[in-house]
């Protein structure tokens, strides 16, 4: 069976599709089940039409049951089969966390490797849509804290492509994150394949590194174009994979920028940003220049009203901010 | 229609209140379309249970935790219900606040998460009765719905209300459907109620569109809390007239005949044949009567536009007092914008 033809020009929402049809077409074993997916075709559109192409036993409606639902693909994974399973939005994913961290982390290390479990679990990410706290948070750094599962968090639509197709492919559990920002998002899709593990340089720079992933990649490119401006060449590295982290990428990065900026759409309070700000100081601490920055959200609930939103995350002029005390060596904690 | 001995006059206020909740609540809708609020959940074809449930309730001593659709039509527990919950339409953060003396919470969003609230609070609430060596005159009423219900809160709640002989009364309204996902693929039990069975409860299921036989099971089932004798599940059938939320186009799935059909059993409809049926409806009073729901929205919504915003209200709340982080973030907040 060929793999389906891929308009040249796709949204996100479209690559994600591609890469389950693909999925669906080849193994017989592959299915997805959620809350709405089958006939309304997914809260974000994301499983429109597979229903009517594959069926209802393969494109499966479920009760609201987040921890039954996850629960049961990580049985129908123990079981031999390829489950898909979508989660409307992150926040709702900490109904099933038992499933996802007592037993789809752990099954394969506690039954002593008999059991493996090929469970991709997808859920959406991230503010900016208005949706208030309880849709909005960023909780990435919850499930990348776990070993025993792989977190990863496309930003492209070729990385949506390709890196959800690999989690498919991959033996163990792998949470993807879809920011909500990005679904309408559009672009090429570049030839495959992508990997679980490795980071990408988005914009090649020399005088500073920013770090960022999903919703805040788009966000530091656009900051590394202002930064031009005010003369500082910025290195955007798009992380891709939350865990594992790629840190050699990064140290190869910071090594000829020395000096890091690290933005994370979560909180800063023992979040992402810290991990990945120990790393570098850990990996390149004689060659930095400045303590690595951390931009992150502040630290309260995700509002509802546009502006507070906008405030409470970060926003392209934080991030130039956060660099130029980096820049200027007069990074203050805040 | 249930044979209850209801005053005219309470009859005649139940269905102002019905009419006034679908008038609020189209009204939110449009201020969506025109950017004025955020998403929201319409009413329609929930009146009847609310308003049957909330004129069974005594508005001085019981509770009412919502799901999300319930706050237009629970006027008879105070104005700030309505008056607040346009604040959290239009994305104010006072919305979320409802003021003493109210005896009601705010919207839910997280499915079924009130339950084990509505518990708990109706577990206190007759222990302080105990505490005082008083008899307990308070009840809860949870509303949750059938979509909800699937979830665990349900079954751990049901199940441990009935340990404790809280006075609770769990009010599941099927509306026939939870987004795109019809009640059948929800349960295969014949009737929600019927679960209760497991929990050890009494469970009935209710004509949800017809709010005074809401009214009689509700009244039951406060006065079986209220004397001692524990939590009750009340199953209201009734059918989602609108679009889930303002984001939703529910033409892709709700078959057309079904819901021609429901709306032939249109709460608003079925309690005007009551009133026609008692002499108390002419056309001159209903249009006034919708004049007047005109009215009090308008003034719901020009007072919440009015209301300041303060922009550091971001950091408000977040705890009792702000962590030294918080209060960094807050002294630089504004600062390089
Ligand atoms: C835990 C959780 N999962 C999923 C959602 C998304 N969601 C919001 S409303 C809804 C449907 C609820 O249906 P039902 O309980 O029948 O209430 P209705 O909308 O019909 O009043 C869903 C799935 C949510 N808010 N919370
Ligand atoms: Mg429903």
């Amino acid at each position: 069976m060929t793999a389906p033809e891929l308009a040249a020009e796709t949204t996100y929402r479209d690559a994600l599709r591609e890469a389950i049809r693909e999925a669906m077409i080849e193994d017989e074993r592959v299915f997805i089940m959620g809350e709405d997916v089958a006939e309304y075709g997914g809260t974000y559109a994301v499983t429109k039409g597979l229903y009517k192409e594959f069926g209802r036993d393969r494109v499966r409606n479920t009760p609201l049951s987040e921890a039954g639902f996850v629960g049961a693909g990580i049985g129908a994974a123990l079981g031999g089969m390829l489950p898909i399973v979508e989660i409307m939005t992150v926040n709702f994913s900490l109904l099933a966390l038992d499933q996802i961290v007592n037993t789809a982390a752990t099954l394969r290390h506690m039954s002593g490797g008999q059991f493996h479990i090929p469970v991709v679990i997808r859920m959406t990410t991230g503010a900016g849509r208005q949706l208030a706290a309880q849709h909005s948070h960023s909780l990435e750094c919850w499930f990348a804290h776990v070993p025993g599962l792989r977190v990863v968090a496309p930003a492209t639509v070729t990385d949506a492509r390709w890196m959800l197709k690999a989690a498919m492919a991959d033996p163990d559990p792998v949470i993807v994150f879809e920011h909500n920002g990005l679904y309408n998002s559009s672009g090429p899709v570049l030839p495959g394949p992508v990997d679980l593990t490795t980071a990408e340089i988005r914009r090649p720079g020399t005088d500073l590194t920013i770090v960022a992933s999903a919703g805040m990649v788009s966000k530091s490119l656009e900051a590394a174009e202002q930064l031009g401006d005010r003369n500082v060449s910025a290195e955007v590295i798009d992380l891709r994979s939350l865990r594992p982290l790629d840190r050699a990428t990064l140290a190869k990065s910071v090594e000829h920028t020395s000096r890091a900026v690290v933005v994370d759409e979560g909180w800063r309070s023992v979040g992402l940003s810290a991990e990945i700000a120990a790393g570098i100081t850990e990996d390149c601490f004689y060659r930095l220049d400045a303590p690595v920055c951390r931009v992150a959200s502040r630290e309260v609930p995700i509002p509802y009203p546009r502006h507070l939103e906008d405030a409470a995350i970060p926003q392209v002029h934080d991030i130039v901010a956060g660099a130029m005390t980096v820049m200027t060596g007069s990074l203050a904690d805040v | 229609m249930a044979l209850v001995g209801l005053d005219d006059s309470v009859v005649k206020e139940m269905y102002s209140q019905m009419l006034a909740a679908r008038v609020f609540s189209q009204r939110l809708f449009n201020l969506q379309r025109q950017g004025r609020a955020g998403t929201n959940a319409p009413v329609d074809g929930n009146e009847a249970t609310i308003v049957g449930a909330a004129f069974a309730l005594d508005p001085e001593r019981d509770w009412v935790l919502p799901q999300y659709r319930e706050l237009v039509g629970l006027e008879r527990f105070g104005k700030d219900v309505l008056d607040r919950y346009v604040l959290f339409c239009i994305g104010h953060p006072d919305g979320g606040h409802i003021p003493e003396p109210v005896r009601v919470w705010p919207p839910q969003i997280s499915l079924a998460t009130q339950l084990p609230h509505a518990l708990g609070m109706a577990w206190g609430l007759k222990r302080e009765a105990e505490m005082e060596s008083r008899p307990n005159e308070s009840c809860v009423l949870a509303f949750i719905g059938d979509g909800a219900s699937s979830e665990g809160d349900f079954y751990e709640t049901g199940n441990f209300a009935a340990v404790l002989d809280a006075p609770l009364v769990i009010l599941l309204v099927n509306n026939g459907w939870a987004i795109s996902t019809p009640a059948s693929s929800q349960t295969r039990a014949k009737t929600f109620s019927e679960k209760a069975k497991g929990f050890g409860m009494p469970g009935v299921t209710v004509d949800g569109t017809d709010a005074l036989a809401v009214f009689d099971a509700v009244k039951e089932a406060r006065t079986r809390a209220i004397a001692g004798a524990g939590p009750s599940l009340i199953e209201a059938i009734t059918y989602r007239l609108a679009p889930h939320t303002t984001a939703d186009d529910p033409t892709r799935y709700v078959p057309p005949e079904e819901l021609a059909a429901a709306r032939e059993r249109d709460p608003l409809t079925v309690m005007k044949s009551e009133m026609e049926r008692r002499g108390l409806w002419s056309e001159d009073w209903e249009a006034a009567t919708l004049v007047q729901a005109d009215e009090r929205m308008e003034q719901a919504v020009l007072a919440a536009e009015a209301r300041p915003l303060d922009p550091e209200s971001l950091f408000h709340h977040v705890f009792d007092e702000l962590t030294p982080r918080l209060s960094r973030q807050r002294q630089n907040f504004g600062a390089g914008r």
